[in-house]
């Protein structure tokens, strides 16, 4: 008896997951512990573990769809089984997977109809496309016939209804006013004049009168990912309910930076068995910041609404830029972890970030955050607070400038932090002595290394 | 055409088809001599001797168990229910007996009874005599039910109850017997299984039957005041159903309210929210709601009672919602 596999629950947060891509093939034999595919969740991409022995029968669902929890994404059983139909649960369910069945047949019998030159006009519409965009997307009965009637993606439209459901005003707006059709090809050049297009006007670089030198910038719109919808979701909430209010220090760096690079000159060629490391800037932030809220941890709190946490340990999240947004891996208990081990994690929590593959663990439980786009030349800044953090701190870039030391004029090396924090939890003066410490800190940051 | 009320035409209609046919007769409680408890079968108990209109005894499994077997032999009794609430002690003689005897038979035997009285809530006499069994009733192969709103349709549904040759279960209500409507002189009767559009609309379908249509379309004329155009569908027949009425209202408005004086859980309107999503599923534009008397035995307090019947503003709060659902083009 074959065994469906469901989408299974990844994260705390996750509601559905898109298949990203599939690891086993049909036919593939695999056992307990093979990775059956990726997942791309709200949070990060995941592998799908597999559990049972047997062979892969059949997958329910194609690369890009997005899967909800519990609905079949493939069935293992025994070699010649015939895999069952994806009888998991709701409605569109065996509909759905059938559709992918029939979009996996197509593309396998695409190459065939392209190598057949004399027949240039099949219909070249992509099945896949079309299936993945009317997914899951809310749309009523009626706007989904008038948009195929039409042929209108309704992935390009926005809906007017409760929770965003596409209605029949949507589509009837979208044919006045112009949307591309479903199928984008090209029209054949035997066919000059496409009439249908005449009510459609396309988004899109107009046709070119004369080769233009220059690359020009096209319009498009783009799905929104399980990641940008997070980080949506999650800065809106943050924004909209915080009492954010902003503080701002100026440091000096020089010590720091000296210290760095005579560390770096010491270490940074040996061996890593001989404890050869390259510490950066942002490490000693990181450390710089566990120990200041050592002396100030009234910032590292939570508003809980009835009451307010106070953590006993420091979980320090840091912002890393991604391809399609940023996510925040967290270093765990930071304030009982010495530079070195800092550093040894940031750089890997940073590895996996880049390719997707932090856990919902890695990115969990931080109690304050730090962003830093100094690195752009932003010399200073104040991001928003990282629910349910109590404050974020903003690093700015470090910027040579004309300083006043011992009432001479100097060349001073300067960093601009700014602190963005929740007033409910954090008044103006825990914020000011947290920043306070922290530059004081920085400014001997020798004691950084004890 | 002259006005008459609602008691009048089902007087009239009663007159008629004892005059038109011997083997109709009347019989229920106190409907001979008292001139019947709500006064519908006043003075013919004069006019037509108590061969044709009978009085029983306060037993409804009794007389409407004679009535069925007086139409097994080929007569055509009227049986007047004081409250459709009382048919429940009949249960059996009314669901299972009468439904079942043409089919049991073979074909070779019909019941061709009538059986009808109030059957509303909304007058404050208790949950016990404020039912609203019409879904019961409906949901029996073998019975037809119809729920006239109006003083036309309450004539003309009563007489060709009265000449069908199945149990024609008609389903009245106390507070509609007062109304006056038009209502021809000459002969006329209304077929089975026709609902009718009683206000034309573009914006949504408010489909219901008996009162709550009524009802409905006093919600109606307040949207209009706001700019909304409902559409007002009265089934008049629940079974056999006319949905294809219904399912041309639907495509021309894509938005439904439906209006049911049966509480929510397997109402009417749960039966016919059905259909139009199997039948008109592309036709959708929003789901389907509806507004039904609250999910409770009929409360005793008046004011809470007429909370819990439909009345206009819960109609028009869900019309609004079904506007915000699937809002109107702008412009």
């Amino acid at each position: 008896m074959a065994e469906i596999i469901e989408m299974p629950k990844l994260s705390d947060t996750m509601t559905s997951g898109t298949l990203v891509k599939w690891l086993k093939k049909e036919g593939d034999t695999v056992t307990n512990g093979d990775k059956l595919a990726e997942v791309e969740t709200d949070k990060a991409t995941m592998e799908l573990e597999n559990f049972e022995d047997g062979v892969l029968l059949r997958h329910y669902v194609g690369e890009g769809e997005e899967v909800e929890i519990g609905r079949p994404v493939c069935a293992i059983g025994e070699e010649g089984e015939e895999a069952p139909d994806a009888a998991g649960g709701g409605e569109g369910g065996p509909s759905e997977a059938a559709a992918g069945e029939e979009t996996a047949g197509k593309e396998a019998a695409s190459p065939t109809e392209e190598a057949a030159p004399e027949s240039p006009l099949i219909p070249a519409e992509p099945a896949a496309e079309t299936t993945a965009s009317t997914g899951r997307r809310k749309i009523s009965p009626l706007a989904r016939k008038l948009a195929e009637e039409h042929g209108i993606d309704p992935a390009r439209l926005t809906g007017s209804g409760t929770n965003g459901r596409i209605v029949k005003a949507d589509v009837e707006k979208a044919v006045a006013e112009g949307v591309p059709a479903a199928s984008a090809e090209p029209a054949p050049a035997s066919a000059p004049t496409a009439p249908a297009r005449e009510s459609v006007r396309e988004i899109g670089p107009p046709p070119a009168p004369a080769p233009t030198p220059v690359p020009q910038l096209e319009s498009r719109e783009e799905p929104v990912s399980n990641m940008r919808a997070t980080i949506a979701r999650r800065l809106l909430e943050s924004k909209t309910t915080i009492p954010h209010y902003y503080l701002e220090i100026e440091v000096d760096m020089g010590p720091l930076l000296d210290l760095r690079q005579s560390i770096n000159a010491g270490l940074a060629d040996l061996p890593p068995e001989q404890g050869g490391a390259r510490f950066t800037v942002n490490h000693f932030f990181l450390k710089a910041c566990a120990e200041a809220i050592r002396r100030a941890p009234a910032i590292n709190s939570t508003w809980a609404g009835d009451k307010v946490i106070r953590h006993g340990e420091v979980h320090l999240a840091f912002a890393v830029a991604v391809d399609e947004g940023l996510v925040t891996p967290v270093i765990r208990e930071a304030d009982r972890k010495g530079l070195r081990q800092i550093a040894m994690e940031a750089n890997e929590l940073t590895g996996k970030a880049r390719q997707k593959k932090l856990t919902p663990a890695e990115m969990s439980d931080s109690t304050f955050t730090l962003t830093n786009l100094g690195m752009f030349g932003i010399t200073s800044f104040f991001g928003i607070i990282n629910p349910p953090n109590a404050a974020i701190l903003s690093i700015g870039a470090t910027v040579e400038k004309p300083v006043v030391v011992d009432g001479a004029l100097a060349v001073g090396r300067r960093t601009t932090l700014g602190l963005s924090a929740d007033h409910r939890v954090v008044d103006g003066a825990v914020g000011a002595s947290f920043l306070q410490a922290l530059q004081t800190v920085l400014e001997s940051p020798s004691v950084l290394l004890v | 055409m002259p006005e008459i009320t609602y008691r009048q035409a089902i007087n009239d209609a009663l007159a008629e088809e004892i005059e038109r046919d011997e083997n109709v007769f009347v019989m229920g409680e106190e409907v001979a001599q008292y001139n019947g408890a709500y006064k519908v079968t006043e003075g013919l108990y004069d006019r037509f001797g108590e061969d044709r209109i009978k009085d029983t005894p306060i037993s409804e499994a009794g007389f409407i168990g004679m009535g069925i077997g007086a139409s097994m032999l080929g007569l055509r009794p009227v049986m007047e229910l004081m409250f459709w609430s009382f048919s429940y002690v009949a249960f059996d003689q009314i669901v299972n007996n009468a439904a079942m005897v043409r089919y049991m038979s073979g074909g070779l035997t019909h019941v061709p009874i009538v059986i009808r009285g109030p059957a509303n809530g909304g007058t404050n006499v208790g949950a016990t005599h404020s039912h609203t069994p019409e879904n019961f009733m409906a949901h029996t192969p073998g019975l037809k039910v119809v729920c006239p709103a109006t003083p036309y349709d309450a004539k003309g549904l009563l007489k060709t109850a009265i000449r069908d040759n199945d149990p024609v279960y008609v389903m009245e209500n106390t507070l509609l017997y007062g109304n006056k409507g038009e209502v021809p002189t000459e002969e006329y009767t209304i077929p089975l299984g026709h609902a009718q559009v009683l206000r034309e609309g573009r914006d949504v379908s408010l489909i219901g039957h008996g009162r709550s249509i009524l009802t409905a379309l006093e919600a109606a004329g307040h949207l209009a005041g706001e700019g909304i155009e409902a559409e007002v569908v009265d089934l008049r027949s629940l079974r056999p159903l006319d949905i294809d009425t219904v399912l041309a209202s639907v495509a021309r408005t894509h938005r439904v309210v439906l209006v049911d004086e049966n509480k929510p859980f397997c109402g009417v309107s749960a039966q016919v929210s059905h259909m139009i999503q199997e039948e008109a599923f592309d036709e959708l534009d929003a789901p389907i709601r509806r507004v039904t008397s609250l999910d409770a035995p009929a409360i005793y307090s008046d004011p809470l009672e007429r909370e819990q019947l439909p009345n206009p503003r819960r109609i028009q709060e869900a019309v609004q919602q079904v506007l915000e659902d699937a809002p109107r083009a702008a412009g």
